[in-house]
């Protein structure tokens, strides 16, 4: 018989990345806005995704809804032990989200709720960033329950995760931008791309570095035989998409940045993938511990098997109806 | 920790339950019933090809888009609220309820927002028919939504179809259909629905009334009144049957929180008094200046004067709900129930003497019942989730043992800083949705429109701000 924890373990994965990505670029163009012009150019940015966004969000209630569903303890250990993190992002989505209307609705207010974009973009990012972080340095567990301070989730090592996730959804929002604008507004994020592409990478290569030396688990499989024979594609193939994505930027080529960053974020979600199978909780939750019994999976599967592909369809649909270059007449 | 400490974080978790939930619902409660109003003014104006009711279509789409932005962000905070606080709940009830939230999401959540960009700014770029399918998938999504979501709710106030697994938790049982269908969820999903669906009518006629009191010539303003009067006089009526059907349900499954709200402190075994009025005292256990109707409660709930009923002294002590919250919450919605028959009903003799546009009482008596759905609903809810207590699957798991292992520093804290942020955010979305109110609808009403850049264009796509500021100019 399929074990259908482990199918439910890619499932979630698969929210997750998904929704990393595509929130990803709505949270990067929000932390990136104030670098953009007054004017058309902030206009532009926020219409190449104002129909879209709020699908893209969704991915993060699949994720933690999906968690619920399909291994509660789980959501119940990591969601007390980064409890002040997970309520800024919730904060900060507040404020991301209402400002996608109510910029347009308050001209007078406009640069203040520009600078909510902006600030709650920002604060869910790191805050995200900080969140995963917590998670692969490990969390401390009693029985049923999270058994930590409410601090724990706060060191060197959350903080330098939560900045690489800022200036990889500035990455992911920066080469969006090149894709959705021309002119001015897409040199400029051509511009904005370069260097979150540079500092997406130090800040990568500095987590990597740093994630082996937490837990002996991840340095084994990271550093020894055989497991290296595989771990050591991700990094090689980080490096080629790396080699695309700078490429792409210098020759002024449109979708290839962005389509390079996600593979990037692929990647990434795959050495995460090296380091915490088969744990959802490193160290002390596997996948089987924490998972909901059979008839859950089964029911759940089945809807998943049934609506999913349709997601997927209506969602490409809805990116498709809004394909192109965002113009100057704004959507209706 | 001491005592002292947990029991202040249970308590400051249970307020920030109660202060997220209520203001989440509240946009919901509107974009269940404004969604398929938009559906209907669509259909009308694809099936007419009269241009009023595109313009109407458009003015509350916009009132629509903020609704809805602001129910997407703070509903968000809801699917987070249970793990973050109430983890113990989580873990023992998740191989149950979890399903079926994710069910909400994959059917659902995605629907809504996949298509409600192109609800909002695709009809110039798929045209009317696929746009008004997106319409229809968004305004499907909302009921779909709530469909699943009172299931989860309906299954922890009448729990049945699981079992209990050697580990704590709530598991599924045989059928999930038991589940899902379990003995209070029709009950409560038709009456919440018809809930939204009542709150929306009310917003839809003040609105309609307010431009009727300035201009009793404006079309759009009379279709708006009459539609929403229709709903009024022909929903309220059902909406009463209804809540009377779910009352009935409550008593089979849940009857202290029938208690509670009858406040029956004491059995009669003789036929028991409707309580209309009264301030009970739970350590007397007494209604002090009751007013009552004799042997009326027992004609209502159980079709005979004489029929004996049960009080709250066949409960024990700790199993009882806070009388007098759940008292006062009910006779506030029942209150605003009969005020809606009401409207409904002054309406129907408004229409027969022909005089539905010009009878300036009714317009501002519809004015002022205009937020009353939404007092109706959080009272609604306020009685059926306080009349629980002090369970949060009834009669199986307590609210004090389901909370988070947290510090009540960090729940207050967290508590404040929602309390904060929703009363500036939503605070502020209100005032932009009344101030769209503000101006009336008229021939040529513009849609989301979503920049200011550009020449100006003709009146279908000319960018919001400029005329935006025209027309408030016109209006003073």
């Amino acid at each position: 018989m399929i074990d259908l924890t482990i199918i439910w373990a890619f499932i979630i994965a698969f929210a997750v990345f998904a929704y990393v990505v595509m929130d990803g670029f709505d949270l990067g163009i929000g932390i990136l806005f104030p670098t953009f012009a007054v004017g058309p150019e902030r206009d532009k940015a926020m219409n190449s995704i104002a129909p879209v966004w709020d699908g893209n969000e969704t991915w993060l209630v699949l994720g933690g809804g999906g968690l619920l569903a399909a291994f509660p303890l789980a959501y119940a250990i990591i969601l007390p032990a980064t409890y002040p993190l997970i309520i800024a992002m919730l904060l900060g989505l507040v404020f991301r989200g209402v400002a996608f209307e109510f910029r347009w609705r308050d001209p007078a207010h406009r640069a203040f709720w520009d600078f909510a974009f902006t600030a709650g973009s920002l604060i869910a990012a790191m805050a995200q960033g900080m969140t995963l972080g917590a998670l692969l340095q490990g969390i401390e567990v009693a029985g049923r329950a999270y058994a930590g301070s409410w601090w724990d989730w706060l060191t060197p090592y959350t903080l330098l995760t939560g900045l690489g996730t800022v200036a990889g959804y500035a990455l992911l929002g920066s080469t969006w931008l090149v894709w959705k604008l021309d002119g001015e507004a897409q040199a400029h994020a051509r511009k904005l791309a370069f260097r979150a592409a540079i500092a997406t990478l130090a800040l990568l290569g500095a987590v990597s570095l740093y994630t082996p030396f937490l837990e002996a688990e991840y340095f084994a499989r990271w550093f020894t035989m055989p497991s290296i024979l595989f771990a050591s594609q991700v990094p090689l193939l980080t490096a080629i998409a790396v080699y695309f994505l700078f490429r792409g930027l210098a020759k002024g080529q449109d979708a290839v940045p962005f389509l390079m960053s996600l593979a990037i974020f692929l990647l990434g979600m795959a050495g995460l993938g090296v380091s915490m199978w088969p744990h959802v909780i490193p160290g002390s939750v596997t996948i089987w511990d924490a998972a909901a019994p059979y008839s859950s999976q089964m029911f759940m599967l089945v809807g998943v098997a049934i609506t999913l592909p349709l997601i997927l369809g209506y969602t490409a649909w809805s990116y498709w109806v809004f394909r192109g270059k965002v113009g100057d007449e704004g959507y209706h | 920790m001491t005592m002292f400490d947990q029991a202040d974080a249970l308590l400051l978790a249970r307020i920030q339950f109660a202060f997220t939930i209520s203001f989440h619902f509240i946009f919901p409660a509107f974009s269940i019933g404004l969604a398929s109003f938009l559906a209907v003014l669509e259909g009308l104006w694809l099936k007419t090809g009269k241009a009023l009711y595109l313009d109407l279509f458009k003015y509350w789409l916009k009132i629509f888009a903020i609704t809805f932005a602001m129910g997407v962000v703070s509903g968000i905070v809801m699917s987070y609220q249970f793990g973050t606080n109430w983890s113990v709940f989580s873990d023992k009830a998740g191989p149950v309820i979890g399903p079926l939230m994710a069910y909400e999401v994959l059917t659902a959540f995605f629907l809504e927002a996949g298509f409600l960009g192109v609800m909002l700014f695709g009809m110039n770029k798929v045209g009317p028919r696929l746009h008004f399918m997106a319409t229809l998938m968004v305004a499907a999504g909302t009921f779909v939504s709530a469909f699943w979501i009172l299931s989860v709710n309906s299954w922890m106030q009448t729990p049945v179809g699981h079992i209990l697994g050697a580990n704590g938790q709530f598991l599924p049982g045989e059928s999930w259909w038991d589940i899902v269908f379990n003995p209070s969820f029709p009950y409560r999903l038709v009456h919440t629905v018809t809930a939204a669906y009542l709150t929306t009518a009310f917003v839809v006629g003040a609105v309609g009334a307010w431009h009727l009191l300035k201009d009793r010539a404006n079309l759009h303003a009379r279709k708006m009144f009459s539609m929403a009067m229709w709903m009024a006089a022909l929903v309220a009526p059902v909406q009463i049957f209804l809540g009377d059907m779910h009352g009935l349900n409550t008593l089979e499954h849940q009857p202290a929180k029938v208690m509670a709200m009858e406040g029956h402190f004491q059995s009669h075994p003789e036929g028991a008094p409707l309580i209309l009025f009264g301030i009970p005292d739970s350590e007397a256990k007494t209604v002090r200046y009751a007013i009552e109707i004799p042997k009326a409660s027992s004609l209502i709930l159980k079709h005979d004067l004489n029929a004996p009923m049960a009080g709250l002294d066949t409960i024990p002590d700790d199993e009882e709900p806070p009388v007098g919250t759940v008292f006062w919450a009910f006779r506030i919605m029942v209150g605003i129930g009969f005020g809606m028959l009401g409207i409904g009903l002054w309406s129907l003799v408004a229409r027969w003497r022909g005089r539905l546009y010009d009878w300036g009482w009714l317009h501002r008596a519809a004015i002022a019942m205009g937020p009353s759905g939404f007092v109706a609903v959080i009272a609604g809810w306020i009685t059926t989730e306080v009349g629980r207590q002090p369970w949060v699957i009834y009669g199986l798991l307590r609210t004090a043992d389901a909370a988070s292992p947290l510090d009540a520093p960090a729940v207050g804290a967290s508590l404040l800083a929602f309390v904060v942020v929703y009363f500036a955010v939503f605070g502020v979305g209100t005032w932009y949705i009344l101030r769209l109110m503000k101006k009336a609808p008229e021939a040529g009403e513009k849609g989301v429109a979503r920049t200011e850049t550009g020449p100006v264009r003709t009146a279908g796509i000319t960018p919001g701000l400029a005329r935006e500021q025209l027309r408030e100019g016109d209006a003073q």
